[in-house]
């Protein structure tokens, strides 16, 4: 029996998703992401939803404390000291900020909401079966450990009362060896689909700050996703410039080299990666690859093109590439791409993004095919 | 739906202990009825001001949130709640420490003696559970009958006006109250009976077309005042009306369930304005008797360090604000000492010697009869006012802050008696809300809504002052300005319907 707060409560988190859905291209673009809090729930910061009232400016108003100083000396402290003790019934009107928890699913709902997302198919043959055990019936046999005692009694109670040797006045009762129960388990069997999405990014000299900012605001909203659409999932990262390695997470969203693009290394990379990890009939593989367009040489694009056609795009549900725009990259290899596929190839997605205010855009490009 | 369930055992015996303790200091109070739940009950309770029962609305679901997240982070916790009905109920949180209940029990106390005689509080309705019940039951219904978004959102809009109070209503016992709606029910009654004699419309089609007039709550009508109200007669005598909440309840143009749930919402907001207006002294009356019961009587040696733990954690000190149950507890104290030893009255203020003044003391012993009288009689403005010394305001390290727009920061601004004395009382008044009035029901001789923001050194922040008219003008369905003071000038803002722009003149 829920106390009908908790019905205000679920009302408040409808109305604070709407909220959140409302803003998401501001919260998008403005890089700003959800905190991670441990066990798929984030926690996202907003300012808090108070009711407007005609109430006193805060700057002007100042105010009185208590304490040491000497004029002139802030008092700005830490939020949160001050008042530990108690709460009382009455108004309490602070300026907080709200915290609100999410879980993966509720935040990847908005961004579906809001960017009209259609789930995914996972490849029907990429099914795994796992089989996983729960104590949920009662069986005659078992080992002492997995004793019901409780239904061992009731039997033992039902048995007494059948053959008439129960006395309520002296209410014993002995459990015999047929009346034992044990818990027991029921084996169910789950398909499972995983996923792995394989992050190749370009962190030559042309790629800078803000291009790689973009590459990070992206690729989280893309694995909130993906996450609430595969039970199982795993990324993997590439960096490359003129050569290829791959890296964990944070070294991927820092690490910015010199030098040439190569594109074909990454590609290579991932290729490998696919081979030695990811059996294709078992996962659903997502490689996505950002850069500013700017590779070395034709050959090496016409190389790029060889390596998709044969290995990867047979592999993968659906190759993305995002293109970050730099003053320095020519956008090139996004032409050639747009050459060989156009912008209706059912394993090719293409997508440009400008600035921050195109990510949202981009994911959509991306995941709107629902491949 | 019970979460919460009477104290038995060592509590009931504590509680017996503590009861005697508080009636041999002479404390007085309705019945207290003590509960024990968990933290998850004190945090639904506490969201809802208290009531178990309120009306259904999303932002109780949002204090729950933010108080039940308070826990896990350590921010707050909450030890007491104390309910200002008759019997008195307060819940002891069932995690606490048996030291922690002895205090927060004695604390109650303390409350319950301040609910039953404060002056301020004379006309609070002391069956407030039964009368949020009904509100809830009631807004309950219209939510059935017009659509819970559709209730809830009215609310929302006015929720904005729950600070729109005039504190004189708090004089006015229920007695005042009836004879007043029968008088103005006896003169609505002969305005129809006139408007009858030189109208030939009967009274059906009349309000039929008032209730024509009483459109749908929907900015994007354009509502054509209807002819019926007379705007110029509304107007006649409504300058200086700070009771904003009646004065819509009873003229805006909306449905009688709309009206219904604005005097629900008013009646709640009075019940609650007695604590808003005595924060200070409430605690430091609560906070005294905590502290003279458990260090006099209640606590036993072994439990001293964690008295003293939780004690000075309530009364903890910040740069930021003034803690109400530091400040209040030192005032009764202080006043305590002075009517004891005689420091008060014209000899000993004329008195120059500061030695002498130091150790003054007559062998009056009136420092408790006084307090007494004290809590009796003042709310926090006269409270201070009459009672905040230069002395006082020295010992207590007091000074005024204000925002330095250069560094960007607030600053310490001066430790000047007088200065923080006219600041103290200036967050104070009106009990800290800007104080608004209406000017005119019928500015600009069009039925549009002149407020009058009585500007006492702080401005309003515009961005909140545009919502709220924003969602008066909801309610009113005409324009509404406002007359305030912005950077020492004056202006005035309207409201129309559309955008909140200043009026150009």
């Amino acid at each position: 029996m829920d106390h009908p707060v908790k019905r205000d409560h679920a009302r408040f988190r409808k109305i604070i998703k709407g909220r959140i859905r409302d803003n998401l291209k501001k919260y998008v673009s403005g890089g700003e992401m959800p905190i991670p809090k441990g066990k798929g729930v984030f926690k996202v910061p907003m300012p808090q939803i108070e009711t407007p009232r005609f109430k006193f400016g805060d700057k002007q108003q100042g105010g009185t404390g208590q304490g040491d100083g000497e004029p002139g000396d802030p008092v700005d402290g830490q939020q949160g000291d001050g008042k530990p003790g108690q709460g009382e019934v009455g108004d309490t009107e602070g300026n907080k900020e709200l915290e609100v928890e999410l879980s993966v699913e509720e935040l990847a709902a908005i961004l579906g909401d809001e960017l009209e997302l259609p789930n995914i198919e996972p490849k029907g043959k990429k099914s795994l079966e796992s089989t996983t055990n729960k104590y949920s019936s009662i069986g005659t046999v078992g080992p002492d450990s997995l004793k019901h005692y409780k239904r061992s009694y009731r039997e033992a109670l039902k048995r007494q009362v059948a053959t008439g040797t129960y006395d309520s006045k002296n209410p014993i009762i002995i459990p015999i060896k047929s009346d034992m129960r044990y818990r027991s388990s029921n084996t169910t069997v789950e398909y499972e689909n995983s996923a792995v999405v394989i992050y190749m990014m370009d962190v030559s000299g042309s790629m800078g700050d803000e291009q790689k900012e973009i590459v990070r605001t992206e690729s989280f909203w893309i694995n909130l996703w993906l996450k609430s659409q595969y039970k199982d999932i795993e990324i993997r990262y590439i960096i490359h410039d003129a050569t290829a390695k791959e890296v964990e997470e944070e070294v991927f969203f820092k690490t910015r080299e010199s030098g040439g693009t190569l594109i074909s290394s990454a590609l290579k990379l991932c290729r490998e990666i696919i081979q030695e990890d990811y059996n294709s009939s078992e996962w659903n593989i997502y490689p996505f690859h950002f850069s500013d367009g700017d590779n070395w040489s034709t050959d090496d694009t016409k190389l790029c093109l060889e390596i998709l056609d044969k290995d990867i795009l047979p592999n993968s549900n659906v190759f993305c590439y995002g293109q970050v725009e730099s003053r320095y990259g020519s956008g090139q290899f996004y032409k050639d791409l747009h050459t060989k596929y156009g912008t209706d190839n059912e394993s090719v997605i293409l997508s440009k993004i400008k600035n921050k205010d195109a990510i949202l855009e981009s994911i959509k490009d991306f995941l709107g095919k629902g491949k | 739906m019970n979460r919460s369930k009477p104290i038995q055992g060592e509590l009931l015996r504590l509680k017996e202990e503590i009861e005697q303790y508080a009636i041999d200091y002479g404390l007085t109070y309705y019945p207290v009825v003590f509960e024990v739940c968990n933290y998850d009950t004190i945090c639904i309770l506490a969201a809802q001001g208290g009531f178990p029962s309120r009306y259904p609305h999303w932002r109780f679901g949002m204090e729950y949130d933010q108080l039940s997240k308070g826990n896990i982070y350590g921010f707050q916790k909450i030890y007491e709640l104390v309910i200002n009905t008759d019997p008195c109920y307060a819940y002891l949180l069932s995690s606490n420490r048996i030291v922690d209940q002895k205090l927060v029990m004695a604390h109650v106390y303390g409350h319950a003696d301040f609910f039953k005689n404060n002056a301020w509080f004379r006309t609070t309705d002391k069956r407030m559970m039964d009368v949020m019940a009904n509100h809830g039951t009631k807004i309950r219904k219209y939510m059935n009958r017009y659509g819970q978004d559709k209730v809830e959102i009215f609310i929302d809009a006015v929720n904005s006006l729950e600070n729109l109070l005039d504190v004189n209503v708090l004089f006015e016992t229920a007695e005042v109250v009836r004879k007043r709606e029968e008088l103005e029910k006896t003169a609505h009654e002969e305005e129809l009976r006139e408007d009858d004699d030189d109208d030939v419309r009967s009274k059906v089609l009349k309000s039929y077309m008032k209730s024509k007039a009483k459109n749908e709550l929907s900015p994007e009508e354009v509502v054509v005042p209807n002819e019926k109200y007379d705007f110029k007669k509304m107007d006649a005598n409504v300058k200086g009306t700070r009771d904003i909440m009646k004065f819509l309840m009873q003229n805006a143009p909306i449905e009688e369930w709309q009206s219904d749930i604005i005097g629900c919402l008013r009646e709640e907001a009075y019940y609650f304005l007695p604590q808003r207006m005595t924060k200070i002294m409430n605690e430091g009356w609560a906070s005294y008797w905590h502290s003279k019961i458990m260090t006099n009587k209640a606590l036993k040696s072994s439990e001293i360090i964690d008295f003293a733990d939780v004690h000075s954690g309530v009364m903890a000190m910040s740069p930021k604000s003034i803690n109400p149950y530091k400040i209040g507890i030192e005032l009764f104290r202080d006043i305590e000492h002075r009517w004891d030893t005689g420091k008060f009255g014209k000899e000993y203020l004329e008195c120059t010697d500061m030695k002498k003044k130091e150790s003054w003391d007559m062998k009056l012993g009136l420092g408790r009869e006084k307090i007494f009288e004290v809590r009796k009689s003042h709310n926090d403005i006269t409270f201070l006012d009459e009672y905040f010394t230069e002395e006082f305001c020295q010992r207590q390290q007091i000074f005024t802050y204000k925002f330095n727009p250069r560094t960007g920061r607030n600053e310490i601004d001066t430790r000047d008696f007088q200065g923080i004395k006219q600041k103290l009382l200036q967050q104070l008044t009106n009990f800290g809300q800007p104080l608004i009035e209406i000017e005119s029901s019928n500015y600009n001789n069009r039925g549009e809504m002149l407020l009058r923001h009585v500007h006492q050194g702080v401005d309003l922040d515009l961005s909140f002052a545009a919502d709220t008219m924003k969602n008066i003008f909801l309610i009113w369905k005409r324009p509404v300005n406002i007359a305030t003071v912005t950077e020492e000038k004056e202006y005035i803002y309207v409201y129309d319907g559309e955008s909140f722009k200043p009026v150009k003149s």
